[in-house]
C-alpha cells in the first residue's frame, strides 16, 4: 500500500521546522515516530500534501532530565527510551511499565510520548498516563513557547489544544507527592494491542493515611481521555480500604457514554472499566503505602 | 518529487534518487532486490517485514525509504559471514524454529535487538520481546528455544550481529 504522493522536508532545525509549519499549516502534517500517521497514509485515510520529519531534531528533542524533583521529557523520546530511563523508573515507574507494555518491540523503538499526545488516539495508553501524572505540555510555534496544563489539551477523538502551526516540543512531570503511588491498568484488545480500556491511577497519602489526592484517568472509552472527577471525589479524605476503592471504581464512568465496537459492546466497556479502575487503585495504594 | 538518499545496506552503501512515499521494504526489495525481507500484512502488526535500522529492530513498512537516509540498515540476508550463518539462523534450523519460513526473517531481526538488550534473556522476556512478529505454524515454543540457543552460543564467544 503506497500513501497518496506527498512532499517531504527533514529540516535541521526547529526554527526551520517551525517555518515549514508557518507556511501551510493546514495540509502538512509533522512526522514523529511515524506509526499512527503512516499507517493512516497508507489506508490513505489521512492525505497530508506535506511531511515535516523531525528526525533530525532527535538531538535536542530526546531526553529524559531531572526537574524540581520531577521530569522534563522531550517530545521525541521514544517509548523505548522511557521503558528503560532510569531516571523515569525511579520517579515514575507507571511511565516506564506503560511505555513497555504499548505494541511491541519495533513500535516502542519508533513510537514517541510527543507523537502520542498529540495524534490523541482514543484508544492511546500515554495519553491517560500523562492526564493522571498531571503533566505541563509545552508547545511552540514561530509564535512564541507556551505552556497549558494537560487537562486543556484533550479537545476531541484525534483532536488536542495545538494550533496550526505550533509543536509539542515537551512534557514536565511535577515531583511525585510524599506517600503517592500511582498506577496503570489495561485490558488489552488481543489483536491491536490498543487499550480496550486503560487506567491510569494516582492516589497521594495524608501523613493519617487518608486519601489526600486521587487522580483517575481512563483512555479507550470516551472520544477522548477523561478524568473520572466522581470516582476521584469519592476518594478523596476517604481511608483508603479496598471497600472505598471499589465504591469510587464503580464511579468509573459517570456521565460518560462509553464507545462501541466490534470487540466492546458500552456495556461491557463500562464494566470493565469500573473493574480495571479498581486494580489500577488498589496497585496505586500498595505503592503509595510503600513509598 | 524525488529526493536523494544514502542508505548503507548490509555495509554496501547506495545512493538513490526515490519518492518520499516509498516505503523502506519496498526500497530493500524492489530497489535493491533484497527480498529476504517479506511483506506480510502491510498494516504494521506481523512484522514480518522487520530490519535493523542503525540497531534498532523497525517494521520497514512503516518507515519511508527517505528516513533511513544516512542510516545504516541490515536486513537478513547481511547476517550471515562468509557462508558461515548467524547464531540465530542456526538456531532456528537447529531447534526447528520455522515451518513455512515466512515470519523467519521478521523473527530472527527482532531477536537480534532483543539479543542486544538482553544477552541472557529469560523465556519471559523473549516471549514479550517476538511480541511484535506473528507466526502462523510453530506456536512459538520452537522459536523461543531457537533464540535461547542463540543467546547461548553468542554468550559462549560466536560473533555477534553486525551493528553497521
Amino acid at each position: 500500500m503506497f500513501p497518496r504522493p506527498f512532499d517531504y522536508l527533514a529540516p535541521e532545525s526547529l526554527d526551520e521546522v517551525l517555518a515549514a509549519l508557518a507556511a501551510e499549516p493546514d495540509d502538512t502534517k509533522v512526522l514523529a515516530g511515524g506509526h499512527s500517521l503512516l499507517p493512516l497514509m497508507k489506508l490513505r485515510l489521512v492525505a497530508p500534501r506535506r511531511l515535516v520529519d523531525l528526525r533530525r531534531l532527535r538531538g535536542t528533542l530526546a531526553y529524559v532530565r531531572p526537574e524540581d524533583g520531577g521530569l522534563a521529557i522531550g517530545a521525541l523520546t521514544t517509548y523505548y527510551a522511557l521503558e528503560t530511563d532510569p531516571l523515569v523508573s525511579a520517579r515514575y515507574p507507571v511511565l516506564a511499565e506503560t511505555a513497555g507494555a504499548i505494541a511491541d518491540l519495533q513500535v516502542r523503538n519508533c513510537g514517541t510520548i510527543g507523537g502520542s499526545l498529540a495524534h490523541a488516539d482514543p484508544a492511546g495508553d500515554l495519553p491517560a498516563v500523562v492526564l493522571a501524572l498531571d503533566a505541563t505540555l509545552e508547545a511552540v510555534s514561530r509564535q512564541g513557547a507556551r505552556r497549558l496544563p494537560i487537562s486543556e489539551f484533550f479537545v476531541d477523538a484525534y483532536t488536542t489544544a495545538l494550533a496550526p502551526g505550533e509543536l509539542l516540543t515537551a512534557i514536565h512531570l511535577p515531583a511525585p507527592a510524599p506517600r503517592s503511588g500511582a498506577a496503570y491498568a489495561k485490558f488489552r484488545h488481543p489483536a491491536s494491542g490498543y487499550a480496550v480500556v486503560g487506567v491510569a491511577a494516582l492516589l497521594a497519602l495524608d501523613a493519617a493515611g487518608r486519601v489526600a489526592t486521587a487522580r483517575v484517568a481512563i483512555t479507550g472509552v470516551g472520544e477522548k481521555p477523561y478524568r473520572a472527577q466522581a470516582a476521584e471525589a469519592a476518594l478523596t479524605g476517604a481511608s483508603p480500604t479496598a471497600d472505598t476503592l471499589r465504591a469510587a471504581a464503580a464511579h468509573a464512568v459517570d456521565g460518560v457514554a462509553p464507545l462501541e465496537d466490534l470487540f466492546a459492546s458500552a456495556e461491557y466497556r463500562a464494566h470493565l472499566t469500573r473493574v480495571y479502575a479498581e486494580r489500577a487503585l488498589a496497585r496505586a495504594l500498595a505503592r503509595a503505602q510503600a513509598a | 518529487m524525488k529526493l536523494p538518499i544514502q542508505v548503507t545496506v548490509n555495509g554496501v552503501r547506495y545512493t538513490h534518487e526515490v519518492e518520499p512515499r516509498l516505503l523502506l521494504v519496498h526500497y530493500l526489495r524492489d530497489v535493491l532486490g533484497l527480498t529476504g525481507t517479506h511483506i506480510g500484512c502491510d498494516t504494521s502488526q506481523c512484522g514480518a517485514c522487520t530490519v535493523l535500522v542503525d540497531g534498532a529492530a523497525v517494521k520497514s513498512c512503516t518507515l519511508l525509504a527517505v528516513q533511513a537516509d544516512g542510516a545504516s540498515v541490515t536486513t537478513i540476508e547481511g547476517l550471515a559471514q562468509d557462508d558461515r550463518l548467524h547464531p540465530l539462523q542456526e538456531g532456528f534450523w537447529e531447534k526447528h524454529g520455522l515451518q513455512c519460513g515466512f515470519c523467519t526473517p521478521g523473527m530472527i531481526m527482532t531477536a537480534c535487538d532483543l539479543l542486544r538488550r538482553y544477552p541472557d534473556p529469560t523465556e519471559e522476556q523473549i516471549r514479550h520481546g517476538l511480541e511484535g512478529v506473528l507466526c502462523r505454524c510453530t506456536g512459538y515454543q520452537n522459536i523461543v528455544a531457537a533464540v535461547q540457543y542463540a543467546a547461548e552460543r553468542l554468550r559462549a564467544g560466536a560473533p555477534p550481529a553486525p551493528t553497521r
